[in-house]
C-alpha cells in the first residue's frame, strides 16, 4: 500500500498500538501481537542486541531485555544527541522519532532478561591467549601480532605508532573497546579499528592483561621509524 | 608612449579588469536595501516555518542535541570546517537586532550584517533565488522563535581557502545574485518545482559533482555528486532523463515518506526527509517531481576500474549468492524483489547498481533505518553487517546483488569496503 496515498492506514494502528504500550492493564496478547511486528521491524536492533533484546554471552553488546524502559529511552536520545557515541548507533537513530523511540524503548523493556555469564578463561588461560596475541596474533582472525606494529619492546614506532607500554590495562582496554564500537577513530583506513572488531571481547581483555603482566623494557623510547611495512593498510602512517 | 610605459599601462589594465571581475557580485549588490516591516501575523510565521522546512534550514542551523536554529553544527567541507550560525533573535550572538534587509542581503547576496561576505557552505547560490515575499516570510518566523545566546564559532578552513580573497575569487567565479525567470513555457506546478528544487531546496549543493575549488559546473548540475566529509554519494537526480509515470509517483512518495516500492532512503537523503520533506504539501512535492523528471540526463558513468578475471568472478558469486541465502534472503527475497514498502527490492534498484557503490556499501555494514515520516512512523530497519561480515564476504555478497536479477553493475572488491 503506498504510504503516501493512505497515511491514515499507517497512523492509525500506531496511535493504537502506542496507546497499548502506555496502558498498564494492556493485556499479555496484545502485547504479543504487537511483540512478533515490532521484532521484525527491529532485526537491525537483534543483530548485535539478539532476539528481544536478549544478546548472547559472546557477544560484546549489551543485553537490553528488561531494563527500564526510561532509561532505554533516554540512551536512544542520548545516541542522537552527540551524548554517547556509537558510529552505528548514531547512525541508525537519527532519523527516528520521539513516538517510535519511546515505543522500541517500551519494547525491550517488557521483554523477559535472560542472562548468560560470558565463559571467562582462567587466569592462566587468559595470559597465555594474551601472550599469543601480543606475540604471534591470530591468522584465523586476521590479527597480526602487536609488536609487528607498536614495535619489538612495544614502545611504539616513531612518528605516528604509540606505545603499549606503561599504561594501565584499564585504559587499554577502554580504548581497545571505544574503536570496537567506533567512539574512538584514527585517520582512515583505520587499521585499529579494524583489528579490535575483528578480536572477541574476550580477546581485549585478554591482551590488556598479558601488557600489564610484563616488566617495563628498559628503553622507553619509541624505535625508529617509520616502520617499513606494516600488516595493514594504516592511515595513520601515510 | 615608450615601451615600458606600455607595458605598465597593461599591467594596469589587467589589474583593474581583475578587481572588477572580482568585485562582480558585489556590484550587483545595492547599497541600500529597504526594509520592510515585519509582519508579526500568525499567517506570515506559520508560512515562514513552512518555508524554513522546505529550505531545510534547521539540517545545519541545528547542532546534535542543541537548540532548533541555534547553530554551532560543524559542516565538513574539503577545505576545513565552517559552523552554522544562531538564527535565534538572541541580540548578541544571534540575529534579533537584524532586519528583513540584513535578512535578504545574506540570503540573495551572500553577506552577513556586519558587512563580511559568508562562506558558500550557506548554499545562498540557491537561495538568491528565493524571492523577498519568502525570505520576510522565513525572518518573521525565525524572530517569533525563543532567543538562545550561542556564540559564532570561528571557521577552520586551510591556507588558502581561509582568506577573504579567495572568498571574492570563489564568489566572482560562482556567484551572481539572481531571481529566477518562470518559464512561460512550462506549467505552473513545474514553475513551482523548479523555485523550490533550484532555490529553497538547494537540491544542487548536494546532487552535483565538484570542481576542485568547490564550485558547480553548471552543465553538471544534477549529474550527482559526493559529499565532502560524509562519505556519501549524492545520486543524480533524474539519471536515464527518461522519467516514467510510474517511477514519478514512486519518487514523489519516497520523497514524502523516506519510501517507495523501489527503495528506502537512509543518510544525509534521510536527514532531508525527516527534517524537511515530510512536511510539505502534496501540490510542492509533486512540483519538485514535476521539475526533477524534466532534468537533464545523468552523463554515463566512466568504465569500471574494478575488473575481475572470469573465474575470480564466478568464485565471488558463488560465495555471495551462499552469503545472500543465509544473511539477505529472508528479508529481500531468493529473488531480490523483497516486499513492497518494507524490505526494499534490491533487482532494479539503482541504489545497488550506482556506478559507485560507496552508499550501498554504508547501508549494509552501517545498517540504517528510513526516516520516521507521517507516511511511514515505524520504519523497518537494515541490520548493520559490521561486526558480521568481513570485508571479503561484504564485497562478494555485493557483487552478487549487482549482478543477480537482471542487474547488471561492476563487482566491489574489499578494498571498496575497508575505504567506506
Amino acid at each position: 500500500m503506498d504510504p503516501r496515498q493512505s497515511p491514515d492506514m499507517h497512523r492509525t494502528p500506531f496511535v493504537l498500538l502506542a496507546l497499548f504500550a502506555a496502558a498498564a492493564a494492556a493485556s499479555a496478547t496484545e502485547h504479543d501481537e504487537n511483540d512478533i511486528e515490532m521484532a521484525e521491524r527491529l532485526v537491525a536492533c537483534a543483530t548485535c542486541h539478539g532476539e528481544a533484546g536478549r544478546s548472547d554471552s559472546e557477544t560484546y553488546f549489551p543485553s537490553i531485555a528488561g531494563k527500564p524502559a526510561g532509561y532505554l529511552y533516554a540512551q536512544l536520545e542520548h545516541y542522537r544527541a552527540g551524548r554517547r557515541r556509537h558510529v552505528i548507533m548514531e547512525g541508525l537513530l537519527a532519523n527516528l522519532s520521539a513516538d517510535y523511540l519511546r515505543e522500541i524503548a517500551a519494547y525491550y523493556a517488557r521483554q523477559e532478561p535472560q542472562w548468560t555469564l560470558p565463559s571467562l578463561p582462567g587466569a592462566d588461560a587468559r595470559l597465555e591467549r594474551g601472550r599469543r596475541l601480543v606475540e604471534q596474533g591470530d591468522p584465523e582472525l586476521g590479527v597480526p601480532s602487536c609488536r609487528e606494529c607498536h614495535g619489538d619492546r612495544l614502545t611504539g614506532i616513531a612518528p605516528s605508532i604509540p606505545g603499549l607500554v606503561g599504561l594501565r590495562p584499564e585504559y587499554l582496554s577502554g580504548q581497545l573497546g571505544a574503536w570496537r564500537t567506533g567512539a574512538r577513530r584514527a585517520a582512515e583506513p583505520d587499521c585499529m579499528a579494524e583489528i579490535a572488531q575483528r578480536l572477541t571481547p574476550a580477546d581485549l581483555g585478554a591482551v590488556t592483561a598479558y601488557i600489564a603482566s610484563r616488566p617495563l623494557p628498559e628503553d622507553h623510547r619509541p624505535a625508529e621509524g617509520p616502520p617499513s611495512s606494516l600488516p595493514l593498510d594504516c592511515g595513520v602512517v601515510r | 608612449m615608450s615601451g615600458p610605459l606600455r607595458i605598465l599601462a597593461a599591467a594596469a589594465a589587467i589589474v583593474a579588469a581583475l578587481a572588477l571581475w572580482l568585485a562582480w557580485p558585489d556590484l550587483l549588490e545595492p547599497a541600500e536595501i529597504d526594509a520592510t516591516p515585519l509582519d508579526h501575523s500568525a499567517e506570515q510565521i506559520a508560512r515562514g516555518e513552512y518555508l524554513a522546512r522546505a529550505g531545510n534550514c534547521t539540517g545545519c542551523h541545528t547542532a546534535p542535541g542543541g537548540a532548533p536554529f541555534a547553530g554551532g553544527r560543524p559542516i565538513r567541507t574539503p577545505f576545513g570546517d565552517v559552523y552554522s550560525t544562531n538564527l535565534t533573535p538572541d541580540p548578541a550572538t544571534g540575529i534579533g537586532d537584524w532586519t528583513t534587509a540584513d535578512f535578504w542581503r545574506a540570503m540573495h547576496h551572500g553577506r552577513s550584517k556586519d558587512g563580511r561576505l559568508l562562506y558558500p557552505a550557506f548554499p545562498y547560490p540557491s537561495y538568491t533565488y528565493v524571492t523577498r515575499e519568502d525570505t520576510d516570510a522565513i525572518f518573521a518566523y525565525l524572530m517569533s522563535l525563543e532567543p538562545v545566546a550561542s556564540p559564532r564559532i570561528e571557521p577552520d578552513l586551510r591556507f588558502p581557502y581561509d582568506s577573504r580573497l579567495a572568498l571574492r575569487v570563489w564568489r566572482a567565479l560562482y556567484f551572481r545574485p539572481a531571481e529566477l525567470e518562470p518559464d512561460a513555457e512550462r506549467d505552473e506546478t513545474w514553475n513551482r518545482g523548479a523555485y523550490l528544487v533550484e532555490g529553497l531546496g538547494h537540491c544542487k549543493a548536494c546532487h552535483s559533482p565538484r570542481g576542485r575549488l568547490g564550485g558547480i559546473d553548471p552543465d553538471a548540475a544534477y549529474a550527482g555528486g559526493r559529499l565532502p566529509g560524509a562519505g556519501w554519494e549524492a545520486p543524480p537526480l533524474n539519471p536515464t532523463g527518461a522519467m516514467t509515470d510510474a517511477e514519478a509517483k514512486d519518487l514523489a512518495t519516497l520523497l514524502a515518506t523516506g519510501i517507495s516500492k523501489r527503495t528506502a532512503l537512509s543518510g544525509p537523503m534521510a536527514d532531508v526527509v525527516f527534517d524537511s520533506l515530510q512536511h510539505l504539501s502534496d501540490e510542492d512535492i509533486d512540483a519538485i517531481v514535476a521539475y526533477v523528471r524534466t532534468l537533464p540526463a545523468a552523463p554515463p558513468a566512466p568504465p569500471s576500474r574494478r575488473t575481475f578475471s572470469p573465474e575470480r568472478y564466478r568464485e565471488t558469486l558463488a560465495r555471495g549468492a551462499s552469503i545472500y541465502r543465509e544473511r539477505c534472503a529472508d528479508c529481500h527475497g531468493a529473488n531480490g524483489k523483497g516486499k513492497a514498502y518494507v524490505y526494499p527490492p534490491l533487482a532494479g534498484n539503482r541504489l545497488v547498481t550506482a556506478p559507485e557503490p560507496t552508499n550501498l556499501i554504508r547501508n549494509v555494514m552501517l545498517g540504517g533505518f528510513p526516516p520516521s515520516t507521517h507516511g511511514n512512523p515505524r520504519p523497518h530497519g537494515m541490520p548493520p553487517f559490521a561486526h558480521r561480515l568481513g570485508a571479503a564476504d561484504a564485497a562478494a555478497v555485493l557483487t552478487y546483488v549487482r549482478s543477480a536479477w537482471g542487474n547488471a553493475a561492476p563487482p566491489v572488491t574489499a578494498a571498496d569496503v575497508e575505504r567506506r
